[in-house]
């Protein structure tokens, strides 16, 4: 860990103020991902702006139904939140799958979706990374990618994004409130092209203050998370989906994909498939065959590919079955 | 090094005879782990937790090579040299002088700019403090010429050679009657290939070590299983005599082998304080565990075994290939336990050693039996299958009295598996379970059973230790033994609390300290047997003293509630003590036994595993393991211990696997994020029983070893409860789901 200097503003504009104005500045909150980059010397910031005092703690119910969940809403707050439980389900199961109880505690809706990779070679400086050190390669291609990516990779990086919750939030449609404006969650990380050290579409200093949620939408919600071990893992890959059906077919189909792209991935023309049809495995099979049209494995990873539709289907079976 | 007194150990070659042992008032109980407050509390102070008074203590961190074979083209350390804090810079430029050659028990560092693995030392930076350290140490530039690595132990098999012998009781091969003959005749056969990978042995706490001076003798506080050899490679490598080291190591954050060799914590932690006049300390970072320490290597095996149709046994053979560094003696002994776990006329072991520029292969908890098992015990299902015969009845069938590869000159000194067998079957409901794989399906889970026999060598060692009684009637226990977490403290004092008829609180275990007698240490599952004994044998010279101080028959006195009664004649203890108190020491020294008596624990272990039949994810429901160990020493430390151990085989059989990068020679997923063992919600239900057994041949207390018996074969029986789940037959560990899921049908 290097030096750094560090302060804690109570105003979200002091707060934006301090890292536009620091060079290698970064927020931390929770520290669950940001503290282990520096300790392993991949995240060198030269100041650090906590925004654990900011006034960003609440979920808040708004008049239209829609639900502002603050930045620093802790994981295991947000999941236990009983309208959200009630209401975006999915959202409560994906954070329960993810960490642990302590990492919960501790880890907050904002920095759940900045936390970076988890690819072994980016989390190893003696490793060439391109999103570690731009332009000097990509040592998980030809290495051991088994918890790489399979959609959206590039010939740059073939890292995946690590969050469940951020899987279910693309799920949700929610937008994400920076002190500058509006994101629609779908445009808030990128995929890597030949420039995987950006991870997001954030501009320099601007500081996530919020995630809205839409209104409810009533439907079966379900999170599946395939892993490796039952706790404490990273998805190998999961599903997030809300179904609606009604009369014995499918009005309405949003699923969301984690642990297979550099970013929470969304397939609409899949999801399109499966609109005003009658559930049936013939069905799941083609909307499945259509969310890894594309996919391509590294060696290790290749498995992915038939796990994530295998996946697919059996969570389509499970959300349409009586 | 020595206490003052020379200690004179009992031979202990013929078997036990009645002692107090016997009566069972203290000892075998599940009592409280006596150092659990502590542990609770924060009172027990790990190595690195350790403060040395002066409070002047400097701290280190290492920096590792990143290559793994090479040299060292230009080392730059003026940046670090000139950090903030920085006291001293060590490269193999200026490292002082150390002893040589490198081997078991000489660790030199950086003796020169020869890189012979990755995660090998190259530089120390000793700074005022832990961050000042660590800052500098990521500006050590290094640069390296790189030679290719073998990091890939099935491309080596072609190449393998055959390795010396561990000891001259464990050949390299053996041979017993005409193995090809039989299995060419044998009416069913199985010849099947089984690889298992590099695992790690993930224990909590990471190798830490601090080193204080006093002119030229060196006190180290460091975690480490077996004190007389760290203190032994210590005084090799710094050139020192053994009565200039003390080794203290009283508490143990786990080690399963890896804490039973001296590494550069240990070493670099004594030459900088040399040189600085300060005490210093280091400590590893999870990842560089994984590069500096030692793992368990990969291993390849070919299990052939041949039988008649009614399922004995004709024909066994067992070849192992396993890697290590080029002119390492360590190799994976994955097919001794096959030379005496079934009975079979024809029969054949082997060992090869492949080399691999890999960070060391060592030890790590069952060494053989933990991986040898994981083959041959599913290759016995796979036999019960072709032969139609339940697994239970077939390992049944083939049980033995005896060597099978001696003869019936060197039985067993006891052997309870088939009664192992029989108990667990009965306690699992294992005849619910189908032979026929693929039977029982609850929603997505499809669900089966799976068993297999467990075996792991008892082993006696030299142990000393002293035990001074002194006038309030406190009885203090002293021996350079070691308690990694297994409850040697507690069964300690249960033994010593027999044999002087006191409780628990009037006894004090003194471990951990090299001044204290020599003893032998934690490992091989031998600590309990040697160590337990040296306290047996010191009480029992105390028994003697205070008879004799008190005018009684040492034969005929009785030791009960702090008293010796004789004849209706009671004395406290205490008294007789004075205020001098009474001392005495003893020990044991292995005869030939082991000789004569083939002496291994037993047992049996069952799993019901889920497989989902959509993912291929694999869940244990429960498990249960039936063994049989001798006599408990306390039943809540051993069921710790066997349970413990069959969780690790839970980790081997599904997730354990430290992955090699074939261009670095390191180790990928070096941090317990991504290197896997179980979690809680990975381990259901498990349960350990043990079966009443004494083994008066084994050694004084008639106990055999607990603490590697849990993971020998636990991780075969879940193997073999995926394949009667799924019909998938894996022979890759670890059996991830990817492996699982290319066997599984289509979904319907």
């Amino acid at each position: 860990m290097r030096a750094f200097s560090y302060e804690r503003p109570t105003q979200v504009a002091q707060a934006a103020h301090a890292a536009t104005t620091h060079p290698d500045a970064s927020y931390i909150g929770g520290g669950t991902n940001l503290l282990d980059l520096m300790k392993l010397d991949v995240a060198q910031p030269a100041h650090l702006v906590d925004v654990n005092r900011l006034p960003m703690e609440r979920i808040e119910l708004l008049n239209d139904g829609s639900l502002r969940i603050g930045a620093l809403v802790r994981n295991s707050t947000l999941a236990a939140d009983p309208h959200v439980r009630r209401h975006h389900a999915v959202l409560s199961r994906a954070l329960l799958s993810g960490a642990t109880a302590q990492l919960r505690n501790k880890a907050t809706t904002a920095g759940n979706l900045l936390q970076r990779t988890r690819c072994y070679y980016f989390t190893d400086v003696s490793k060439a990374c391109n999103k570690r050190v731009p332009g000097s390669g990509c040592e998980a291609i030809g290495g051991y990618n088994r918890i790489h990516a399979i959609l959206g990779a590039s010939a740059s990086c073939i890292a995946t994004h690590p969050s469940d919750m951020a899987v279910a939030m693309l799920a949700l449609d929610a937008v994400v409130e920076t002190d500058r404006r509006h994101i629609p969650i779908a445009e808030l990380h990128r995929l890597p092209g030949d420039t995987p050290q950006i991870d997001n579409t954030l501009q320099p200093g601007e500081l996530i203050v919020a995630v809205r949620l839409p209104p409810p939408v009533p439907s079966v919600q379900l999170y599946r998370k395939v892993r490796d071990r039952a706790s404490y893992a990273f998805a190998a890959v999961s599903v997030a989906a809300l179904i609606q059906a009604r009369h014995g077919r499918i009005e309405l189909a949003r699923l969301a994909f984690g642990g297979v792209a550099h970013r929470p991935w969304r397939n609409h023309a899949a999801e399109q498939l499966l609109v005003g049809h009658a559930p049936s495995h013939a069905l799941f099979e083609r909307v499945a065959d259509s969310v890894v049209t594309g996919a391509a494995g590294q060696g290790s990873n290749d498995y992915k590919i038939p796990l994530l539709r295998r996946t697919l289907v059996a969570t389509l079976r499970q959300a349409t079955e009586g | 090094m020595q206490s003052q007194t020379p200690i004179r150990p009992s031979l202990f070659d013929s078997p036990a005879g009645p002692n107090p042992l016997d009566q069972e008032h203290l000892l075998g109980r599940g009592i409280a782990r006596v150092d659990g407050p502590l542990k609770v509390s924060g009172r027990a102070p790990y190595a690195y937790e350790v403060h040395d008074p002066s409070n002047t203590a400097l701290v280190g961190v290492l920096v590792l090579s990143t290559v793994a074979q090479g040299s060292i083209r230009t080392l730059d350390a003026v940046a670090a040299e000139h950090a903030p804090g920085v006291r001293l810079v060590l490269t193999h430029r200026n490292m002082q002088r150390q002893g040589g050659p490198a081997s078991e028990h000489c660790k030199p560092q950086m003796a020169d700019a020869t890189v012979r693995q990755n995660g090998q030392v190259v530089a120390l930076v000793v700074a005022d403090s832990f961050e000042q350290a660590n800052a500098a140490a990521a500006m050590v530039a290094v640069a390296y010429d790189v030679k290719p690595a073998l990091t890939d132990l099935a491309a080596g098999v072609p190449q393998a050679t055959v390795p010396p012998p561990r000891s001259p009781s464990q050949p390299v091969d053996t041979n017993v009657g005409d193995f090809a003959q039989g299995f060419a005749a044998a009416a069913v056969k199985i010849d099947a290939t089984y690889t298992t990978p590099h695992q790690a042995h993930a224990m909590m706490e990471p190798h830490a070590s601090m080193a204080v001076w006093d002119g030229d003798h060196l006190t180290l506080h460091t975690s480490h299983q077996m004190l007389s050899t760290c203190a032994q490679t210590l005084a090799s490598t710094l050139l020192l005599r053994p009565d200039q080291v003390r080794v203290l190591s009283p508490y143990i954050g786990g080690g399963f082998g890896s804490k039973l060799v001296t590494y550069a914590d240990a070493i670099l932690s004594a030459t900088a304080a040399r040189q600085l006049g300060r005490p210093v300390k280091i400590a590893l970072t999870r990842p560089q565990v994984f590069g500096q320490t030692t793992h368990r290597t990969a291993t390849i095996q070919r299990v052939r075994l041949g039988a008649d149709a009614d399922g004995t046994l004709r024909a066994i053979g067992h070849e192992s290939w396993s890697g290590n560094q080029q002119g390492q003696t360590f190799y994976e002994t994955a097919a001794n336990q096959t030379r005496l776990l079934y009975a079979a006329h024809d029969r054949m072991t082997a060992h090869r050693q492949v080399r691999l520029d890999l960070p060391l292969a060592s030890s790590m908890r069952a060494p053989g039996e933990a991986v040898g098992l994981l083959a041959l015990e599913c290759a016995m299902d796979e036999l019960a299958e072709r032969l139609r015969m339940d697994p239970v009845a077939l390992r049944v069938r083939n049980d033995t009295q005896y060597d099978p590869e001696k003869g019936p000159s060197r039985p067993f000194s006891s052997r309870r598996l088939t009664e192992c067998l029989h108990e667990g079957a009965a306690r699992f409901g294992w005849e619910k379970r189908s032979p026929v794989p693929g039977q029982r399906r609850e929603g997505q889970w499809l669900v089966g059973m799976g068993m297999a026999s467990a075996i792991r060598n008892v082993a006696l060692k030299p142990s000393n230790a002293e035990a001074t009684l002194d006038g309030r009637g406190i009885l203090t226990v002293g021996t350079a033994m070691t308690d990694i977490g297994t409850g040697t403290y507690t069964i300690l004092t249960q033994i010593a609390g027999e044999m002087l008829g006191l409780p628990p609180e009037r006894v004090v275990m003194q471990l951990g300290d090299t001044d204290l007698p020599e003893a032998s240490g934690s490992g091989g599952s031998f600590g309990a047997a040697s160590s337990g004994s040296a306290v047996y044998y010191a009480c029992a010279q105390l028994r003697i003293a205070l008879a004799r101080r008190a005018g009684f028959d040492p034969a005929r006195s009785r030791f009960e509630n702090g008293q010796i009664i004789q004849d209706g004649r009671a004395v406290s203890l205490a008294s007789l003590a004075g205020a001098q108190g009474i001392a005495a020491t003893g020990g044991i020294k292995p005869g030939d036994l082991l000789k004569k008596y083939a002496q291994a624990s037993f047992g049996a272990h069952f799993a019901e595993v889920g497989v989902d039949a959509d993912t291929g994810e694999v869940r244990v429901r429960r498990m249960l393991g039936v063994f049989g160990i001798g006599r408990v020493l306390n039943a809540s430390t051993a069921r710790s211990q066997a349970i413990g151990g069959m969780i690790f085989g839970i980790g081997a059989a599904l997730m354990e696997d430290v992955v090699p990068d074939r261009r670095h020679g390191d180790f990928v997923n070096h941090d317990l994020a991504e290197y896997h063992v179980p979690v809680h919600a990975d381990v259901p239900a498990v349960e350990a029983y043990f079966v009443e057994e004494v083994d008066p041949i084994a050694n004084p207390l008639k106990a055999k070893g607990v603490g590697e018996l849990g993971i020998c074969g636990a991780g075969a029986a879940v193997a073999n409860a995926i394949y009667n789940a799924s019909g998938v037959r894996i022979r890759d560990y670890p059996m991830t789901l990817d492996k699982v899921l290319a066997g599984l049908p289509d979904q319907a």
